[in-house]
């Protein structure tokens, strides 16, 4: 069976500087790779590239077997790829029922017919008409999206009407996840999911994340945070100014000199071999 | 031959000096305050008359008038820095760009109500010498305007890179944040720059009245036109930029007009705008465009929450309206009627501007577009009315999603100046495209409004048409809105990224909304042609676009009861209050400027 996605020699230049440079993996169906690396080494640059955000300068993309370096962010939505933001980009005066049901859209297709010239016009009379079909297609998503929110329990259950700029920090990037679990997605892409969340939080995402992946949920995840890193990883690529310096098991990587040196800077390197039984490498 | 192409030349070149100093101040502006200072060409309309005035009342010679005009015109910037936008620090990203065009309202009327908006010529106060240089001549003005557009430039140069506050301005326009880390008074560069833009763009007024021997209030909106223009060409921010680009744009309207004719003038600097925008939006000499960065949540329209009408309220309202015409009262049914076409205008730009958040600009021309498309298919096909309005309707849809298209890539101000821009061709097209439109001189005698036999030309029959198709369009958006469309475009309005990631396709339902919106827009421009029976390219003009927006944000943005309202509060209140009729426009001008700074979210909040 064809990887889920499959990287090779991808590159992308800002300016002078390299953000990605010669960035490759494999991701496996049903597994949990974790990319780490200090500040700047390009993971966010990467997950653009995948995502469609922004165009490689070389290099190619497969996603779930198909050729897709360079293609539009729409289409790999279409394709069953979901992304959460670094920074967190709720749609702020959405509701939270709304910003998730957002997260369906590409799984539309009474209301969205795929008929070429046509097919923009016939939403635009299916929106306004609404025959049978679309309103239960629209009560079938609604319903999906309120089990979904449910996941986060308490959290967000008593929000659901709520604008989402009126949320905690901590709710929004909730509201990401669960918009992108909407998309019923086949790769899912977090970035940073705990930024900015306190123990209890980070804890209670973590378990979110567990759950996922025990769904059998292909994710690839960018993460601060080692201990979740350790914990939910099967494997973990660590990357420094673009490119890949370490790949392999948790512990493995965890203990890997190169690893340190990105992290701790040279000098660093040897001393910072005992605390490594830490969770703060 | 020669001789006449040098001219040419000659004349693009100063054209292009007057450009530059309006530009150059747009630029600085937008450098530290990330605006594009829609009251600019009224600062030049300022200066223009202070000039005159000192002329004519003081008798004062050149340098003294110069002087004049810098100082008064540099107070005035201070004032719209103070007064209309600096208390706008931390609004949404749009509010300093609506003040400004409040701010241009308000001057342009307070100039015309001090000196009338008749046309008046700025004495000459250069010698009438020319030189003939191979075949063709310079005169003393010409020499005099590229002297102080050179002047200006080498002081403005000199200042930014020798001076202490010139260092704090190019901190603030790399990193206003950083820079007021260091311990730079961001306020007082702010001043600064609207200080110096403002004395420019005087100047550049005073220039242009000398060089055309006339001035007009009129003039305000056309300057501030071409300063965008040229600061597009150059680049948002770009102060070389912005007077290599003016340079460019007064030589290719100068060429244009020896190769085409004067009335193609602006055509082609609307044409080029546009073109640019579409091809090069950071400007001939940025680098390549990178990933906007990512917001904490969509800032773009103020947060809050609609005022909640029940439902028997609207129903109650609907039905008073219907029963108005029995009051027996036409001139008030006039106005009702009025409000009631401008109420589908604001619906339809609501839906653009609130819902999906592109801020057009240029809305009235599907007015146009409509009144053209109905008036014509009426008279020269001969449709019957109750046919050519709806399908006006459907032409507008179209052609106004399919004119505003390449600007869907767009997005904040370069939506609105490329809207401006678009509407501003569209009245150009239609004034020269004399075979269809007839031209100048107008569609006259547009057959009345009647509806298979029934005769609606009254006061009242036009009045209980407009209402009926009014709640037929605001049903059928309400409808829409609360469909999975609703959210969608609500979605890409709040953060054009995240959607796209999710599978939204900008450009699809952009142009739905385009499309949904023009087709309401272009049956209110229908049905105002057959109740006036004459239109002409000036009868949807860049004013009601203005005019449309402001009631728009008075009923708070994508608000569809709220765009009813705002269209009828401004309609209805300056006619209420006859007294007032004069001061109309200076009125709508402060209820923008309160509106922007006191309840953004207008009066029944933002959707």
């Amino acid at each position: 069976m064809a990887p889920v996605l499959e990287i090779r020699r991808l590159q992308k230049r800002f300016g002078g500087v390299a953000a990605v440079a010669d960035a490759a993996l494999d991701l496996q169906q049903g597994e949990l790779l974790s990319i780490i690396g200090p500040n700047g080494a390009g993971k966010t640059t990467l997950f653009n590239l995948v995502s469609g955000l922004d165009r490689p300068d070389a290099g190619s993309v497969r996603l779930f077997g198909q050729e897709v370096t360079g293609a539009a962010a729409e289409r790999l939505a279409g394709l069953g790829l979901a992304r959460t933001f670094q920074h967190g980009r709720v749609f702020g005066n959405l509701s939270v029922l709304d910003n998730v049901l957002v997260g369906a859209h590409a799984r539309l297709r009474a209301v969205r017919p795929s008929v070429p010239v046509l097919g923009p016009l016939l939403e635009l009379g299916l929106a306004a008409i609404r025959p049978r079909a679309v309103r239960a297609e629209e009560a079938a998503l609604r319903e999906d999206a309120l089990r979904i929110i449910a996941l986060f329990g308490e959290r967000l259950m008593p929000r659901l009407d709520h604008p989402a700029f009126s949320l905690s920090y901590a709710n929004r990037r909730r509201v990401e996840i669960a918009r992108a679990l909407a998309l019923h997605p086949r790769l899912l892409l977090l970035d940073e999911p705990t930024a900015g969340m306190n123990e209890t939080e980070t804890a209670e995402m973590q378990e979110v994340v567990a759950g996922l992946k025990r769904s059998g949920l292909t994710i690839l995840l960018i993460e601060h945070k080692l201990e979740m890193v350790m914990r939910l990883s099967d494997r973990v690529i660590v990357m420094d100014n673009g490119r890949r310096i370490a790949e392999g098991l948790p512990q493995a990587v965890r203990h890997d000199p190169a690893v340190i040196e990105a992290y701790l800077g040279h000098r660093e390197a040897g001393r910072a071999r005992e605390p490594a039984q830490g969770t703060v490498p | 031959m020669g001789g006449a192409w040098f001219d040419y030349t000659v004349n693009g070149f100063v054209i292009g000096n007057i450009y530059a100093l309006l530009a150059v101040g747009l630029a600085l502006i937008y450098g530290v305050a990330n605006l594009v200072n829609f009251a600019h060409g009224s600062v030049y309309v300022v200066g223009a008359y202070v000039g005159w005035a000192a002329i004519t009342y003081l008798g004062t010679p050149l340098p003294v008038t110069l002087l004049c005009v810098v100082v008064v015109s540099a107070l005035v910037g201070v004032g719209i820095e103070r007064i209309g936008l600096r208390p706008l620090h931390g609004s949404s990203r749009i509010a300093p760009l609506l003040a400004t065009i409040g701010i241009a309202l308000v001057l342009d009327q307070v100039v015309q109500l001090l000196f009338t908006p008749d046309p008046r010529a700025v004495p000459m106060q250069v010698p009438e010498w020319r030189i003939a240089i191979g075949g063709g001549t310079v005169g003393a003005l010409d020499l005099l305007i590229a002297g102080i557009g050179l002047i200006s430039a080498v002081v403005l140069y000199g200042f930014l890179r020798f001076t202490k506050l010139g260092w704090a301005v190019r901190a603030t326009a790399q990193d206003s944040d950083a820079a007021q880390q260091m311990g730079v008074d961001v306020n007082r560069v702010n001043m600064a720059v609207f200080a110096i833009a403002s004395a420019l763009s005087g100047v550049s007024g005073v220039l242009v009245g000398m060089y055309y021997n006339q001035i007009s209030t009129a003039m305000s909106f056309e300057a501030t036109l071409k300063g965008i223009v040229a600061l597009i060409i150059g680049g948002l921010g770009n102060v070389p930029g912005a007077i290599a680009g003016s340079l460019i744009l007064g030589l290719t309207e100068s060429y244009g007009i020896a190769l085409f004719g004067t009335s193609y003038r602006n055509l082609f600097a609307f044409v080029l705008l546009i073109a640019m925008l579409v091809w090069r939006p950071n400007g001939l000499f940025a680098a390549r465009r990178s990933l906007p960065p990512e917001p904490m949540t969509g800032t773009f329209i103020a947060r809050s929450r609609p005022v909640v009408v029940p439902r028997w309220a609207v129903v109650a309202v609907i039905a008073l309206a219907a029963l108005l015409p029995l009051a027996g009262q036409p001139y008030v049914l006039q106005i009702g009627a009025n409000s009631l076409m401008y109420a589908m205008l604001a619906l339809s730009l609501t839906l653009v501007a609130g819902t999906v958040g592109q801020v057009s600009l240029g809305h009235a021309a599907l007015l146009a577009i409509g009144g053209y498309a109905s008036g014509l298919l009426a008279m020269d096909a001969g449709w019957p009315v109750a046919l050519s309005i709806p399908m006006a309707g459907l032409v507008t849809a179209a052609l106004g999603t399919l004119l505003v298209f390449p600007a869907f890539r767009l997005t904040g101000h370069y939506v609105s100046i490329a809207t401006l821009g678009i509407g501003e061709i569209v009245a150009l097209v239609i004034l020269n495209w004399t075979g269809l439109t007839r031209g100048a001189i107008g569609l006259g005698g547009i057959p009345p409004l009647e509806v298979f036999g029934l005769d609606l030309g009254s006061v009242e029959g036009t009045y209980w048409l407009c209402l009926a198709v009014l709640v037929l369009l605001a049903l059928l958006q309400l409808r829409l809105l609360r469909s999975h469309l609703g959210r969608t475009w609500r979605a890409i309005r709040d953060d054009p990224v995240a959607a796209r990631s999710y599978g939204v396709s900008g450009d699809r339902y952009k142009a739905l909304a385009f499309g949904f919106g023009g087709f309401a827009a272009g049956i209110s421009g229908a049905i105002t042609a057959h109740a006036y029976s004459y239109i002409n390219h000036e009868t949807f003009g860049a004013s009601i676009s203005i005019l449309a927006l402001t009631m728009v944000i008075l009923g708070g943005l994508g608000n569809v009861l709220g765009a009813v309202l705002g269209a009828t509060l401004l309609i209805a209140l300056p006619e209420a209050f006859r007294f007032l009729a004069e001061y109309r426009i200076l009125i709508y001008g402060i209820v923008l400027l309160l509106l922007i700074r006191f309840r953004p979210q207008g009066l029944m909040g933002t959707v």
